[in-house]
C-alpha cells in the first residue's frame, strides 16, 4: 500500500460528520409553488422566456443565457407561471424569479425518463458541447460555473487530464457521496462524455478515503472504460477545491491568477458528469439535483433527489421537520457554505446542501487578539498569510492586500477554522476581496 | 604646534566657505517659487484635513484655490464645508476675489428603519462592519436598501457628528456635522445625503430609499416609501421627481412648505425642526378650553401645596 496522495501546503480536517452517508436518494415530489431564480450561475443572468399566465412544462426552457458565461434555465415542474418577482434567493439578496404555480407533472416530449443505462455517445465533440449548453448544466459542486465554457479550450491551450471531482471534503454532506454509489454507471458514462467533449483520453476520478464505498464501487466500474481511473485520496480539506485538486492527483500548480487550463487539466465535479450523462444520452436538462439535509440534531438527516425551485422548508419537512431550536440554517456545508434568510429560500442548481445548526452550535466564539501563532499561515491551501490579508482588508489597505495576493483566496475557511483566537479572518478576507475586484475591474474600465 | 592650529582652523573655514557657495548655488537653482498667499490662506482655512473640499488636505486646498485664482480669476465651485461661507469669505478677501455665499449642507440619514419600525427578522453575528454585512444579505429587517445600523459612518466621522442611537439602531447626526461627506462615502447603501442645512434647520426630506414596490417595501418596513406618487401631484414646486417607486425630493427646488408631508400616507416625508402644526379652528377653541381647564387644576394644586406648607410650618 503506497502512501495516499493529497495536496501540499495548508489543509485541515474539520470532524466529518457525514450523517446522511448511509441514506440512500429520496425523489422528492415537485413542490406546491416552484421558485426558479433566472441567476443561478456564475457570470451573467439569463433573460426570461416567459411571461405571466404562461403554461410550461417540466423542461421547457424558461430563461436563455445569453452572455459568453451564463446559462440556460429549464422549468423544473409544469403549471402555470404565476409571475416573474424578486424572491429571496440563497445570495441573501431578493432577485429575479420566474415563479411557478404547480399542476400536474407533465414533461416535455423528448426526455427519457426511463432509468436504462445508454452507453453508446453518438454525437461529436462540438454536438456535446453545443448540447451541455443547451441543457443548461453549469457546475454542480457548488460554484456552478456554467460547464460548456469550462470545455471549450482557448486556443494555444491543450487539455491533458479531466479531473473528475469526488472529493466532498465539506463535512456533513453527502450528496457526490450518495451519487456515485448509486449513479456509478452514468456517472462513467457521463465522464467519457465529458473526455470526448474536451479531446482527452485520460480521466481520474479522485475520492477521499473517507468513501471506501464508493472508491471500491466506482474502480470496478471503471475496468470496463478507457482511460478512465480511481485515485484514491488521503482525507483532507479542501481537497475539493480545484486547484487543490489538481496539486493532489497530478501534482501541478495552477500559476496566481490562471485557470486550471494552464496546467493542462480541466476539474468537473461528479454531479456534473451525472448530469451531463442525463442531458446527453436522456436529453434532460438540468432541473433536479441531489440535496443533503442534514445536521446533528435533525433526526432523520436525509439525501434527497430535489427538483430546482423547491423552497427548502419542503426538504425540511420530509427530513422530519425544522426543529424548533434551529439557530441557523446554511446552504451548503459548514465550511464555505452561507447562512440563509428564509425558510422560503428555493433550491438552486448550487444547493448542495441545506445544514441545519442548533443555536448552541450557531454562535460565534468571542474575538480575542491575535496572538500571532501562524496557525491560520500554515493552514492556508493558497500558501497566503490570511491574518495578514483580513488586517490589510480590516484597514482598508486595498493596494496593499492586491499585492500580497488576496485575489488567490479560494475562501475555503481553513483559517477561520483553525485560529485560537476566534478571529473572522475569512470574513475580512472576503471584503477585502470584494472591494479589490472592484478596484480590477474599474481599472480594466479606464 | 602653532602650526598645526592655524592649518586646521583655516582648511576648515575654507572647506565651510566653500560648502556654503556650493549650497548657495544648488538653493538658488533648485529653488522652488510657491506664491506666499498660499501660507496665508492655509492659515484661515480650518485645518481640519478633513477631505471634505475634494482635496487630500487643507494646504492641497489652499493651493488649488490660489492656483485657480491666479488662473481663471476666480474661485467659484471650491467650496470648503468646514468653515462654511465664512471661511470663503476670508479666503476671497485674501486672494482680491469675489465668492457667493453657499448654503450649508448637513448629512442626512434617509432610512428610518427602526426596531420599532421595521421589525428584527434575523440576527447577525459577524464582523460589526456595514460594508461587509452589505455584501452578504439584505440586512436583519430585511430590507435590502436600508440602513444595515452597524455604523460605518461613525467610524469614519472625525467630528464626533454621527452616532447610532441605541434605541433605533439607526445613526443620528448632531449639529457638529460640517458637511465633509465621509459618511456618504462610507455608507454602502447610499442612505445617507448631503443636503442644505435650511433655514432654522429646518429640512424636508424622504426618509427611506427602497426601491421596492410598495407591497414588499411595507413588509419590511411600515415606514417605507411606496411610490404612490401623492407628494409629487401636490407638490407646487415641481421639487419631488418619483422614480424607481421612490420619491426624492429636490432639496434645491424644495420650499419647505410641508404640504407633501401631510398627504405622505406612510409617513416617510420628514419634516426636521418645525413648529409644531396650528390645529384648525374649531379644536383650538376646545384645546384652550382644555388648556384652561388645565391651569385652573395646577394653580389650585399649588395653592393647596402651599397651604400644606404653612401648616407643616406652623
Amino acid at each position: 500500500m503506497s502512501i495516499l496522495k493529497t495536496f501540499k501546503p495548508g489543509g485541515v480536517n474539520p470532524a466529518e460528520n457525514k450523517l446522511s452517508a448511509n441514506r440512500p436518494i429520496e425523489i422528492l415530489n415537485p413542490p406546491g409553488q416552484a421558485f426558479i431564480p433566472i441567476n443561478q450561475n456564475l457570470g451573467a443572468p439569463a433573460i426570461p422566456l416567459v411571461q405571466k399566465g404562461d403554461e410550461v412544462k417540466v423542461g421547457q426552457l424558461i430563461a436563455r443565457g445569453e452572455a459568453f458565461i451564463s446559462s440556460n434555465v429549464h422549468s423544473s415542474v409544469s403549471g402555470k407561471v404565476l409571475k416573474i418577482d424578486n424572491v429571496v434567493d440563497p445570495s441573501g439578496y431578493k432577485r429575479p424569479t420566474i415563479v411557478i404555480n404547480v399542476e400536474g407533472d407533465e414533461w416535455v416530449p423528448g426526455i427519457d425518463r426511463s432509468s436504462e443505462i445508454k452507453k453508446l455517445v453518438t454525437l461529436s465533440q462540438k454536438e456535446i458541447i453545443e448540447k451541455i449548453k443547451e441543457m443548461g448544466i453549469v457546475g454542480l459542486g457548488g460554484a456552478a460555473f456554467p460547464s460548456h465554457v469550462k470545455l471549450m479550450v482557448p486556443d494555444g491551450k491543450k487539455a491533458e487530464f479531466l479531473l473528475i471531482n469526488g472529493v466532498e471534503c465539506e463535512p456533513f454532506l453527502t450528496s457526490d457521496h450518495r451519487l456515485m454509489l448509486e449513479k456509478g454507471e452514468e456517472i462513467l458514462i457521463g465522464t467519457s462524455i465529458l473526455m470526448k467533449g474536451l479531446g482527452v483520453d485520460k480521466a481520474i476520478i479522485g475520492i477521499e478515503n473517507n468513501k471506501p464505498d464508493a472508491i471500491d464501487h466506482l474502480s470496478g466500474l471503471a475496468e470496463n472504460y478507457d482511460g478512465i481511473k480511481v485515485q484514491p485520496l488521503k482525507v483532507k480539506y479542501p481537497q475539493g477545491g480545484e486547484k487543490q485538486l489538481i496539486k493532489a492527483i497530478i501534482n501541478r500548480e495552477v500559476p496566481s491568477g490562471k485557470l486550471p487550463i494552464e496546467v493542462e487539466a480541466v476539474v468537473h465535479n461528479v454531479g456534473t458528469a451525472y448530469a451531463v450523462y442525463e442531458a446527453i444520452q436522456k436529453n434532460k436538462p438540468l432541473i433536479e439535483r441531489v440535496v443533503t439535509v442534514t445536521g446533528r440534531y435533525l433526526s432523520k438527516p436525509s439525501n434527497f433527489l430535489a427538483r430546482i425551485g423547491t423552497p427548502i422548508s419542503d426538504l425540511f419537512e420530509k427530513a422530519s421537520g425544522l426543529p424548533e431550536n434551529t439557530g441557523k440554517i446554511i446552504g451548503g456545508g459548514p465550511m464555505m457554505g452561507k447562512a440563509l434568510i428564509s425558510t422560503e429560500t428555493p433550491v438552486v442548481k448550487g444547493t448542495s446542501g441545506i445544514l441545519l445548526f442548533s443555536e448552541e452550535e450557531a454562535s460565534r466564539v468571542p474575538v480575542k487578539n491575535c496572538i500571532r501563532c501562524g496557525r491560520c499561515i500554515k493552514v492556508c491551501p493558497m500558501g497566503l498569510e490570511p491574518v495578514l490579508l483580513a488586517q490589510l482588508s480590516e484597514r482598508e489597505m486595498y493596494t496593499q492586500a492586491e499585492l500580497e495576493n488576496v485575489m488567490d483566496c479560494i475562501e475555503c475557511g481553513s483559517c477561520h477554522y483553525t485560529c485560537p483566537s476566534g478571529r473572522p479572518l475569512l470574513d475580512y478576507i472576503r471584503l477585502g476581496k470584494s472591494k479589490v475586484g472592484q478596484i480590477i475591474r474599474n481599472r480594466g474600465k479606464k | 604646534m602653532n602650526d598645526i592650529l592655524l592649518f586646521s582652523v583655516i582648511s576648515l573655514s575654507a572647506i565651510g566657505v566653500a560648502a556654503s557657495v556650493i549650497l548657495f548655488l544648488i538653493a538658488q537653482k533648485f529653488k522652488v517659487i510657491e506664491d506666499p498667499k498660499i501660507d496665508v490662506v492655509e492659515e484661515v482655512l480650518p485645518a481640519a484635513n478633513c477631505g471634505g473640499c475634494g482635496y487630500p488636505g487643507c494646504r492641497n486646498f489652499a493651493e488649488a484655490l490660489v492656483n485657480s485664482a491666479n488662473k481663471n480669476k476666480s474661485i467659484e465651485g471650491f467650496n470648503c464645508p468646514v468653515g462654511g461661507s465664512e471661511v470663503m469669505g476670508k479666503v476671497a478677501e485674501i486672494l482680491g476675489l469675489e465668492v457667493e455665499e453657499q448654503e450649508p449642507l448637513i448629512a442626512v440619514v434617509r432610512c428610518n428603519g427602526s426596531r420599532a419600525n421595521a421589525s428584527q427578522k434575523i440576527s447577525y453575528d459577524g464582523p460589526a462592519t456595514c460594508a461587509f454585512a452589505h455584501n452578504l444579505f439584505s440586512g436583519e429587517n430585511g430590507c435590502p436598501y436600508g440602513c444595515l445600523g452597524l455604523g460605518d459612518c461613525v467610524v469614519v466621522c472625525q467630528f464626533d457628528a454621527i452616532y447610532m442611537n441605541p434605541e433605533t439602531a439607526l445613526p443620528d447626526v448632531n449639529d457638529k456635522c460640517v458637511a465633509c461627506g465621509a459618511c456618504v462615502e462610507a455608507c454602502p447603501r447610499d442612505i445617507i445625503e448631503l443636503r442644505y442645512k435650511g433655514k432654522k434647520d429646518r429640512r424636508i426630506f424622504v426618509s427611506c430609499v427602497n426601491k421596492e414596490k410598495g407591497g414588499p417595501a411595507r413588509k419590511n418596513c411600515k415606514v417605507a416609501c411606496i411610490g404612490c406618487g401623492k407628494c409629487v401631484e401636490v407638490c407646487t414646486f415641481d421639487a419631488i421627481t418619483l422614480e424607481n417607486n421612490l420619491a426624492y425630493i429636490d432639496y434645491e427646488k424644495c420650499k419647505l412648505c410641508r404640504k407633501c408631508v401631510s398627504v405622505c400616507p406612510t409617513g416617510a416625508i420628514h419634516e426636521l425642526n418645525f413648529p409644531s402644526r396650528k390645529p384648525k379652528v374649531e379644536k383650538t377653541g376646545e384645546g384652550d378650553a382644555a388648556l384652561k381647564k388645565e391651569k385652573v387644576i395646577a394653580a389650585k394644586k399649588t395653592e393647596s401645596t402651599k397651604d400644606n406648607q404653612q401648616e407643616l410650618k406652623s
